[in-house]
């Protein structure tokens, strides 16, 4: 009861605190709001441990963080192995892949008007389907190892981001690309100069979405058949023998992974598009 | 002419490519048999035989379009072999999905429109959610409401489309309910109009189109969720315990037919939220 009461309160009390700060002028600076944003994240720690033990939950239905915490560190090596596998080997290769294939095809394609109408509305169907169906198929295809994750990858990103890329092609105006013509700039130049930069926006959109998209396939391949390692044999073998404190350690390293990717893929956005009015300060 | 003549090219090109594909790929399975039986085939005669195997590595356009045909019409609706019938699982799981992160995502952003500690609370804690791939959390969202006792398998199916739809709903309502300019809001504080006056009259009707583009997004997303949710459960019916099954048992028609019945599930999702927003946009007087 103790526990249920003491974490109500806290997080009466942190959300008061947070309501303040969020008012004051602490909160209109970037670590103001970092800070709140970390108060509730804590608070919705301190929360779960306290329903957890407050209604004695026991760990087979959900372990509270106060063990997921320790389990983590106790069980390093083979987290780094699984993530090792299913992130570096799978899906950061596949990415890389997808991204180079999806960015040739897009300056392949970037000529033709025709390929281009053509390509366009079929890409941006295929990017809306359940394109992770095609896991079961590629595993097949491809054996259980890393190489079969890769390719589930490459599907699920390549579509996303050509859409994103032609798009961003044709992102420069009339103006500018006219600019270009009075300066006699070849096709390259033009290219080089002005076109892929003014894309950027683009294919920085298309890589953020990709990047997500990119952990949930190589996951998911995982569920279709794998070798003894990888994030999501661990979490179908943990589950099934309801060790769901490994289960919850593994989901924190898969969605550290997945904010490290953005947030890396953000960062690299900002420094290359700084020019772009939604990065101005 | 101008729009569809490149379409069909490429579709044409795609099916081209997966023909030859086909060919290329079946054809060690003919050439193995062949060795084994102890006679050579001609090239001729390799070609009709990889249209047509039980277990192809990629089945051709035809075979797939057969095995679609066939799950759909060749049993009874309510059979566990009709493709209807596990569409049908799949899209009621979808939709309550849908519904469930569309109340969500309103909800959210208006709360966080409202009030600004919500936005710098709970928004980077929404955009961190989704940079969390979801199928690490899908099987433990099973077990939980297992545990709990919510025998039903939709919910824990409905909270995983939900929480991939919620997003696009939650980022377009924002920016839909900020879109009044000041004027327009000014305007409203010379009527004197209170605060729900304010969101019902001007924020509200101003963030629909917003909501209607989000509503594309947000259905294609609540379908992943759902096939996501059903692949490694050992659910048993659903388009993604299809897929599962057929690759268990080393079916791969099996795979193919659910694989096309979800995306032609997912295409005309996608027809009818369009529709019903170029309905609502007529409705509302926005030029088409």
């Amino acid at each position: 009861m103790i526990w249920l009461i003491g974490s109500v309160v806290f997080w009466l009390a942190a959300w008061a605190l947070n309501v303040r700060l969020a008012a004051s002028g602490f909160g209109k600076t970037r670590a103001g709001q970092i800070t709140v944003a970390a108060l509730f994240g804590i608070t919705l720690l301190v929360l779960w441990e306290g329903l957890v033990r407050g209604f004695a939950v026991p760990t087979v239905i959900l372990p509270g963080p106060s063990v997921i915490g320790p389990k983590i560190v106790s069980s390093l090596p083979i987290l780094w192995a699984d993530f090792v596998q299913t992130v570096i080997r799978g899906a950061l290769s596949g990415f890389a892949i997808g991204t180079v294939a999806a960015f040739v095809t897009a300056i392949a394609i970037d000529r033709s008007p025709f390929l281009q109408k053509g390509l366009l509305p079929v890409g941006n169907f295929v990017s809306a389907l359940p394109i992770v169906g095609l896991a079961p198929v590629l595993v097949m295809w491809f054996g259980f190892d890393w190489q079969s994750k890769a390719a589930v990858v490459v599907v699920m990103v390549f579509f996303p981001l050509l859409v994103n890329m032609v798009a961003g092609l044709q992102a420069s105006d009339r103006l500018q690309r006219d600019l270009m013509e009075t300066y006699s700039a070849t096709y390259t130049q033009r290219l080089l100069k002005l076109r892929l930069p003014a894309a950027m926006p683009f294919i920085f959109n298309g890589l953020k979405i990709a990047a997500t998209l990119a952990l949930i396939g190589a996951i998911v391949a995982e569920f279709f058949g794998s070798p003894v390692t990888g994030m999501g044999f661990r979490i179908s073998t943990e589950v099934g023998k309801l060790a769901l404190d490994m289960v919850w350690a593994t989901i924190a390293v898969a969605a550290l992974a997945g904010s490290a990717l953005y947030g890396l893929i953000a960062l690299i956005e900002s420094r290359v598009t700084f020019w772009h009015p939604s990065q101005r300060k | 002419m101008g729009k569809i003549a490149p379409v069909l090219t490429v579709l044409c090109a795609i099916f081209t490519l997966w023909y030859l594909a086909a060919v290329w790929m079946n054809a060690t399975w003919v050439y193995d048999q062949a060795a084994r039986s102890g006679t050579t085939v001609t090239l001729a005669e390799v070609i009709p035989q990889t249209m047509a195997q039980d277990r192809p590595l990629l089945p051709p356009p035809h075979q797939v379009a057969q095995v679609l045909w066939d799950g759909v019409t060749g049993q009874a609706v309510t059979s566990k072999r009709s493709l209807v019938y596990h569409g049908y699982v799949t899209l009621r799981g979808t939709m309550m999905g849908f519904v469930l992160g569309i109340v969500l995502g309103v909800a959210l952003a208006m709360a966080i429109v409202r009030f600004r500690v919500m936005e710098v609370s709970v928004m980077p804690w929404a955009i961190i959610s989704q940079t969390i791939p979801i199928v690490a959390l899908a099987p433990m969202i099973l077990t939980v409401s297992n545990q709990i006792g919510i025998d039903n398998r939709e919910v824990p199916k409905a909270i995983i489309a939900a929480y991939l739809s919620f997003f696009p709903v939650l980022v377009s309502m924002i920016k839909g309910l900020r879109s009044p300019d000041q004027m327009q809001l000014d305007l409203l504080s010379t009527y004197g109009a209170s605060e729900p006056q304010t969101f019902f009259k001007l924020r509200l009707p101003a963030s629909l189109p917003y909501f209607f583009a989000s509503l594309k997004v947000a259905v294609a997303a609540a379908l992943v969720g759902t096939i996501i949710g059903e692949l490694p459960t050992g659910a048993v019916e659903g388009l993604g315990a299809r897929m599962l099954i057929g690759s268990q048992f080393g079916e791969p028609l099996i795979m193919w037919a659910a694989l096309f019945a979800a995306a032609i599930l997912a295409g005309g999702l996608i027809l009818i939220v369009g529709w019903i927003e170029r309905l609502a946009r007529a409705r509302m007087g926005v030029p088409a």
